[in-house]
């Protein structure tokens, strides 16, 4: 594994700015494996947010690993891996 | 005949208030928002007026996941629609998610979320286009995004009639309670004041070009020339009678008693759309035919009804087959008849359901609001309510609405029968 180039703080305000938050749910909190749909964010939340990612970092996100990123901790993962 | 569906919860959002309790204050006072278009520069443009509601913050009435996924439109049906489930004591639980639904009507869709991201597609590139740009600017998307929020699973549905949409809303929405709904969320709101909406409705041929917001929407005057272009609209809870009556729901505004819709056919060719002058449906007998199945409907004799709630298009040929038609129906300056919406400017969609709320307003309050800036040209037949609201018993009223490209609708709506008490019954006893 290579260093953090994209960590919690960024997922936290892309999240914000692609998709807000829903009511009662604390971004701030322990969300790190939390289900996405938990935390309110269905997959075109998850498809607007990896579109700013791949734009403002230049990670490419295929559609099916995204997908399998239920969680911050695995999108994390999946952001940070080679 | 299945009894009538009763109204229990009203939102409105409108140019001149928002709110229910706002609007109808400013109306009542004759009070217009009519004014110079801010939501673009439309300077350049031949018509520069609009009725925009102005000081919404969406912020302050949606949670923040809703914001990036929303046209404006979308946002103010969605506060509108909140308004009135929580004026109804409604919603979530009331009954099994599987009998409610939602009906709303639209004449465009998110027109300025859809403009914004179709420049990113040609000025950036694809990979800049929002995901939510799939459903945000479709006609659909209020009917979607209400029934989501308040978890609404029932039959529901939209309807694109232009103008007479609000109506045909309302109409479905009963329909549906008639085949075992027992709530449906139903009306329109409506509104694309940005450069792609505005060059689709300056198409029309009947925008105002005048620059005075006080003369540029004057339907039944002699210097009607077209309609200034509004945002808004209301979101009625329309309930089965003895559903609202079981669960005790807060009030009943009224009955909708009644419902018609006719289709004026083919256009004469001169480019609006419509049939002309000359030709039968032109000249009214569509919208004549509307207001008499309306009323067989609601088993009501034009004596009986006492307002007429008026479409006002604002062109010659237009005022002059509406007058005619509610001439023929209910004689010669033979009922009150008014234009409310001279204040706000046409919401489209949004307008048949605010009419229809205005007119059960009227209903409890007995009194009919007036239509704005017009002097009524003496060869229209019909008497319009201008200057000050007319104060009298209002029992049963009829809202008429016209959409572009033939479509005529009518609702009556009328004091509900059992254990709803109105002003008409204090004034008239």
């Amino acid at each position: 594994m290579s260093d953090v180039i994209f960590a919690l703080h960024d997922l936290r305000r892309i999240l914000l700015e692609c998709a807000g938050a829903d009511e009662g749910v604390d971004l701030d909190g322990e969300i790190l494996d939390t289900e996405f749909e938990e935390l309110g964010y269905d997959s075109l939340a998850l498809m607007e947010t990896a579109a700013r990612i791949t734009r403002e970092y230049g990670i490419p996100i295929e559609d099916e690993a995204l997908t399998a990123a239920t969680t911050p901790r695995r999108l994390l993962d999946l952001l940070n891996t080679d | 005949m299945p009894a009538s569906p009763v109204v229990t919860g009203i939102g409105v959002i409108a140019p001149n208030g928002l709110g229910t309790d706002r609007y109808w204050e400013a109306t009542c006072a004759g009070t217009s928002a009519i004014g110079a278009v801010r939501r673009f520069d439309a300077s350049s443009y031949p018509s520069r007026l609009a009725g925009e509601i102005a000081e919404f913050d969406a912020a302050e009435h949606l949670p923040s996941r809703l914001l990036p996924q929303t046209d404006h439109m979308t946002r103010l049906a969605l506060v509108a629609a909140d308004w009135a489930l929580a004026d109804a004591g409604a919603g979530r639980g009331t009954h099994s998610a599987l009998d409610m639904g939602v009906v709303t009507a639209a004449s465009a869709g998110g027109f300025e979320f859809g403009q914004r991201e179709l420049e990113k597609l040609w000025s950036r590139g694809s990979e800049y286009v929002s995901a939510y740009q799939s459903f945000a600017w479709f006609y659909a998307v209020n009917t979607g995004q209400i029934s989501i929020r308040h978890g609404l699973k029932g039959p529901s549905g939209v309807l694109v009639t232009d103008q007479a949409g609000g109506l045909d809303a309302i109409a479905q929405a009963r329909r549906q309670l008639r085949r075992g709904s027992k709530l449906v969320v139903c009306g329109g709101v409506d509104g694309s004041i940005c450069p792609w909406g505005w060059v689709g409705q300056l198409s029309s041929g009947r925008l105002s070009t005048g620059a005075d917001p006080a003369a540029a929407y004057l339907p039944f005057d002699r210097q009607a020339a077209g309609h200034v272009p509004a945002e808004g609209g209301a979101i009625l809870v329309l309930e089965d009678a003895e559903a609202a009556r079981a669960r005790g729901a807060p009030q009943v505004y009224g009955e909708v008693a009644g419902y018609a819709a006719t289709f004026d056919g083919r256009p004469d060719g001169d480019g609006d759309g419509d049939a002309g002058p000359g030709s039968a449906a032109g000249d009214g007998a569509g919208l004549r035919r509307a207001l008499e199945n309306a009323l067989a409907d609601a088993a009501l004799g034009a004596g009986d009804i006492d307002a007429v709630f008026c479409d006002g298009a604002a062109t010659p040929d237009l005022d002059r087959a509406e007058a005619g038609a509610i001439a023929a129906v209910f004689g010669a300056r033979g009922v009150p008849v008014t234009a409310p919406k001279t204040m706000t400017g046409r919401m489209y969609a949004g307008a048949g359901a605010v009419d229809v709320a205005t007119a059960l307003l009227a209903i409890r309050d007995g009194l009919i609001p007036p239509t704005v800036n017009v002097r009524p040209a003496p060869e229209y037949p019909i008497d319009l309510v201008v200057g000050a609201p007319l104060r009298g018993p209002v029992r049963a009223a009829a809202v008429v609405a016209r959409g572009h490209g033939g479509f005529n609708s009518v609702v009556i709506v009328r004091a509900a029968g059992r254990g709803g008490k109105t002003a008409a019954d204090d004034i008239a006893t």
